[in-house]
Formats: C-alpha cells, structure tokens, sequence
C-alpha cells in the first residue's frame, strides 16, 4: 500500500504552528475513528479529524523526518507542517484502507512520498538558481554540514512507533490533567505526575508516606487516588488509541504491539 | 489545525514507566490489594499482593496483558486447575482462580520465599546437600506423574529452595495432562503465549510449530523428542531428561550441551552418579528412567551408597562399595582380628 503526493507547494498557513500546543484532546462521546472521518464530505468534520491525527502524529512524525530524511530541527518542522497541510488540502489520508494495513504504516508512506518530492523540488530550485534553499543535513557546532549515516529502516521503524507512543501517552497525560483541573482529583493528578511522571527521572522515587505527608493525607488515600490516576490514565490511552486508527482490529493490534495492552 | 504531540514531554524513563503501569492489574472488586511485581514471563506476570479477606500475602499470576486473548486466559485457568489438582507440599498451592476487571484471568497462589536452584547452587553447597534439594525436586514431580501429569519445563530457574531447605516445583504453565488430545493441547500450545515471549534463547521457553507439533519449553533442558516437537511421544520420560538436566547442571554447573559428566565437571564425580546422569539424559526415551521416581530411587540409593540400577558392578567396585558401606563395622572387625592375631603371637592364647 503506497501513497503517490505530487510536489506541493510550500503552504504555511498560521492556524498550524503553535495554536493550542497543549490543548488536551477533546474525546467524542463515541469512539468513532478520525482515520475514516478524514474521508468525511463536510470539510469541517474532515478538519477536525485531521486535528486530531496532527496532534497524534506530529510528534513522531517530526522525529522520522528528522532520523530519516536528516532534516534538521526547523526544516523537520516545516517539512512536518508541509506534510499536513497538504494531507488536509489534498485528501490523502483520506485514501487510506483499513482492509490492506495499519494507518502507521500509509501514513508512514505517505510522508516518504512527500518528503522525497520535497526533496527533489529543492534540489530543482538549487540547481535553477532559486532563491530558496533547503538544507537537508545536519549541522554541527560551527555551522557546517554534517552526513548522518543513514539509519536502519527497522530502527526507524521503532523509533517512530516509540515517538508515537510517547505523543499518545503526553496527550492523554495532558487530558487527565484538564480532566482533574478544579475537581476534588486534582490532588490525584498532582501524586500521580509526583510519583508515575516526575519520580521516573529522579533518581529516587518519593515514597508514598513521603506523598502522604506532602499532601496531610492518610497513606490509603495515596493509594487510591494513585490507582484512580492510573486508570484514567490507561482509559484515556486506549480512548485516543482507538479515535486513532480506522478498525476494532487495528486497533487491537497497535495496542498490543505499542503499548503492550490488550484492551477490554 | 494544530500542531500535536501535547504539552507534556516524557522522558523515555518515564515512558517506560508508564507502559508498566498501564500493564498493572487492575484490582478493585476483588479481596486483593496490589503490593509490586515480582517476575514477567512469557504468558504472565507474577504479582505480590495482599488477601485482605484472609489476611496473608499471597502471588497473583495475571495473564501478561500483550497476550490476553481467549486461548492464552484458557491456558492459564487450565495451569490453575492442574496446579489445584496436585496436592503436594512440593508444588505451590493455588488459592483461587478469577478474572479481573479489564477481563484478564488470574490465579492466587502461595507467596513462596527462598531462592532460585541456579542461585542456591551458586552458594557451593556440598554435593550431598545438593542431591538431597534434587530428590525432592524429584518428588512433586513424581507425584505429577502418578496422576498423569507432565511438567515440560522443569529447569533450575523454576525450582525454588526455601530458607527451611523446603523445594517446590514452580511454573506449570506448559504442563500437560498426558490423558489430553493432541488436537486439545496443540490448540492451545498454537496460542500467542509463548509466541509473543521473547525471542527463543537457550534459557527462555519458546513455542513455535514444527512438521509434527508446537515446540513447548525451554531448548537447553529439553529432551530431544520435546525439541522435534513430537508432541504424541512426550511422556515422563520427557520429564526424566529435564531432571536429568537439571542433576548435571548441579554436577556440572551448566545445561548439557552433549559432553559427558565427567567432561564437563571440574571436579571428580562418581561414576554411578555419572551414570545416573547419562541414562536420565539418553537420547531414546526408551533408555531413560520410566519416570521420576526411578530416577529419584536411583539417586536415593547412591546417597545410601547402595547399589544403582544405572551402574552395573564388577565383583572388585562391588566389594570396594561394601568397604565403603560397611567400614566402621568392617574395621572393627578387622581390629579384632589383629588383636587375635597379636595374642596368638606373642601369648600363645
């Protein structure tokens, strides 16, 4: 299953960059899937789906476009941004088929299409004189071009499946914090970002006694509101997972295969 | 449209973290409080907890969460019901069997301390010593066997020794009911458990279908009948060579990789120990002990310093053996006639 993109004009349209970085997915009250919303007649429902892949797959995307097509950071976000745009202006997402394969995996063809006709089309403008150029390397410290060497396909393979993990893990991370905000479980949230989020990079984990003593609380209460957090937090993963990919199936199989999860 | 990835960045750590978290048990509606994790294999993870009802720390083995599908959730109550099914001090008793709220079935088993067989022997304990922790390896096995019951994963990792010298048998979960189809068991050893475990190394168990079966259990202690995956062929005997494997990793330290005994060790073994060995890990089941508990009579009797069945004697060994046997009553005796012999000389007596 390939994905054919014609050379697209560079499109930088404002609503792309930095407009609501942190805003927290908004979880239809079904779980009807953005991949087939995509194909959708009415340009919003088409827009909003695309929203939510963006949000999903900028991320990962940004960081393949950066290991494989050695883009540095801001070309790699142009390039991301340019891949979007031209997604939501052309409809290509919109030909994906569940039947033949993962969503991952078209999506994944579909920005090497597009990243290689870039590629080409800058090549064309530096050979013709243009005023545009595009560097592709990477630069070192001084400002001079760098080869990387290329990477193995199956490294970016896991890379991009470890970035996506970590896009849908962040936006769910971010709408149990908005869930949480001004309730009587925010003090779930904050022990849960104290223990599970901050306490994986310290070098010690606090305790929960320690937690009970920050927050006056007694130390069963920790233990609940952490197992509450952890399950809202597994639920809202799964919830964006299953928005993301187009059948009950695929949706199975990635969160086998990413996550490790056998959803209920 | 906006730009997406969300606010929050995790570090890999954290990441990793949170794919763990994802995976724990969700307890609630159940008499069980979540304490930590204490091993992860292929099919399942192995969970401390806490029984409030009964007030006792107990072990959850949960179906691991990448695997939980109908035929894994099958295997793993069918582990619980012949673990329940084998009352034996040597084999961990099972509590209760149910299924969680995310739909995951799990077991409640006694919480066993102690240490591993590989760890154990790592201290140096005398030969002796370490024959009597394999007799009663042997013994829960035996007993599985007289209720016709194979293990088909004994290795020193799925033994542990108690602080009381207490042994028990662990991981029953490619055991097979030798009275089950071929059809029944093949079914369920084609299931995702052993498939999606880690890649086949010499000490990780390992699944995968072969002209005649599905390969269950770990290759280095597999007997070669299990390694074909002749699945209508297993029998005790195919426990027999895993036992085998094991006797020869405590004389040898190491799995058997087709050296003999005496090769292998650093020190000297006896040959009737040798021998046992060699006769447990023959190539023909037809050549092995029937089952355990002649292989764990054989052993017995070396320890007395009886004769083994393994090792046919010579008049000379078996005079040397009595010797050996016998040598307090034989230097006794051989006292006395040296002291007849004195007297004669010099009393006349």
């Amino acid at each position: 299953m390939g994905c054919e993109v014609a050379p697209s004009s560079w499109i930088r349209t404002g609503g792309l960059r930095g407009v609501g970085e942190s805003t927290p997915l908004a979880f239809p009250p079904t779980h009807r899937s953005v991949v087939l919303a995509v194909r959708s007649a009415d340009p919003e429902d088409r827009a909003r789906a695309l929203d939510t892949l963006v949000r999903a797959y900028w991320r990962p995307v940004f960081r393949y476009l950066r290991a494989k097509w050695r883009a540095d950071e801001a070309r790699a976000e142009d390039l991301a941004q340019g891949f979007f745009a031209a997604a939501l202006e052309k409809g290509w997402l919109g030909r994906f088929e569940p039947e033949k394969g993962r969503f991952r995996t078209f999506l994944l063809s579909c920005l090497d299409a597009y990243a290689a006709n870039e590629v080409r089309a800058a090549r064309r403008l530096k050979r013709g004189g243009g005023t545009t150029t595009v560097p592709l390397e990477v630069e070192d410290e001084d400002g001079n071009p760098r080869e990387l060497p290329l990477a193995d396909p199956a490294d970016l393979e896991a890379g991009f499946q470890r970035e996506w993990a970590r896009s849908l893990f962040s936006l769910a991370v971010d709408a149990l914090r908005e869930r949480c905000r001004g309730t009587s479980k925010e003090v779930a949230f904050a022990l849960f970002e104290r223990y599970d989020l901050e306490g994986a990079m310290a070098p010690e984990r606090p305790s929960y006694g320690t937690l009970a003593a920050e927050h006056a609380i007694p130390l069963t209460q920790v233990t609940n509101h952490l197992h509450w957090a952890r399950k809202e937090f597994r639920a809202t993963v799964l919830d964006t997972l299953r928005e993301i990919t187009a059948s009950e199936a695929e949706f199975r199989a990635e969160a086998r295969s990413l996550l490790g999860v056998e959803p209920e | 449209m906006t730009r997406g990835g969300g606010g929050t960045e995790l570090s890999d750590s954290t990441l990793d973290h949170l794919r763990r978290v994802m995976d724990f048990p969700d307890l609630s509606g159940t008499r069980y409080e979540l304490r930590h994790e204490l091993d992860r294999g292929g099919m399942g993870v192995v969970y401390a907890a806490r029984d409030r009802e009964l007030e006792r720390d107990v072990a959850l083995k949960v179906l691991a969460t990448a695997v939980a599908d109908a035929e894994a959730a099958e295997r793993l109550r069918r582990e619980a019901q012949i673990i329940a099914g084998l009352e034996h001090p040597g084999i961990v008793p099972v509590h209760d069997v149910g299924a969680l709220p995310d739909g995951r079935v799990f077991y409640a088993m006694k919480l066993v301390g102690g240490q591993r067989l590989d760890v154990f022997v790592r201290a140096g304990p005398p030969l002796a010593e370490q024959l009597r922790v394999f007799l009663r390896v042997c013994e829960p096995v035996a007993f599985a066997h007289a209720h016709g019951v194979i293990h088909r994963d004994l290795k020193p990792e799925n033994v542990m020794v108690g602080p009381f010298g207490e042994v028990l048998v662990m991981d029953w979960g490619v055991a097979k009911r030798l009275t089950e189809t071929k059809a029944g068991d093949e079914r369920l050893a084609s299931t995702p458990e052993r498939t999606a475990s880690a890649a086949p190394t010499s000490t990780g168990p390992v699944s995968h279908g072969t002209a005649h079966g599905t390969i269950l259990g770990t290759p280095a202690w597999m007997a070669p009948e299990q390694a074909r995956g002749e699945v209508d062929r297993l029998d005790a005997r195919a426990d027999v060579y895993a036992l085998g494997a094991i006797l020869y990793f405590l004389l040898t330290g190491r799995a058997p990789r087709g050296e003999d005994v005496a090769e292998a060790a650093t020190t000297r073994v006896p040959r009737p120990l040798e021998a046992i060995c060699a006769k447990a890990l023959a190539a023909d089941p037809g050549g092995r002990y029937a089952n355990a508990a002649e292989l764990a009579g054989d052993v017995a009797l070396f320890l007395e310093g009886a004769a083994v069945s393994a090792f046919p004697e010579g008049p000379w060994r078996k005079a040397l053996r009595f010797a050996s046997r016998h040598r307090a009553p034989l230097m006794l005796v051989a006292a006395y006639i040296i002291m007849r012999v004195f007297m004669l000389l010099f009393f006349r007596v």
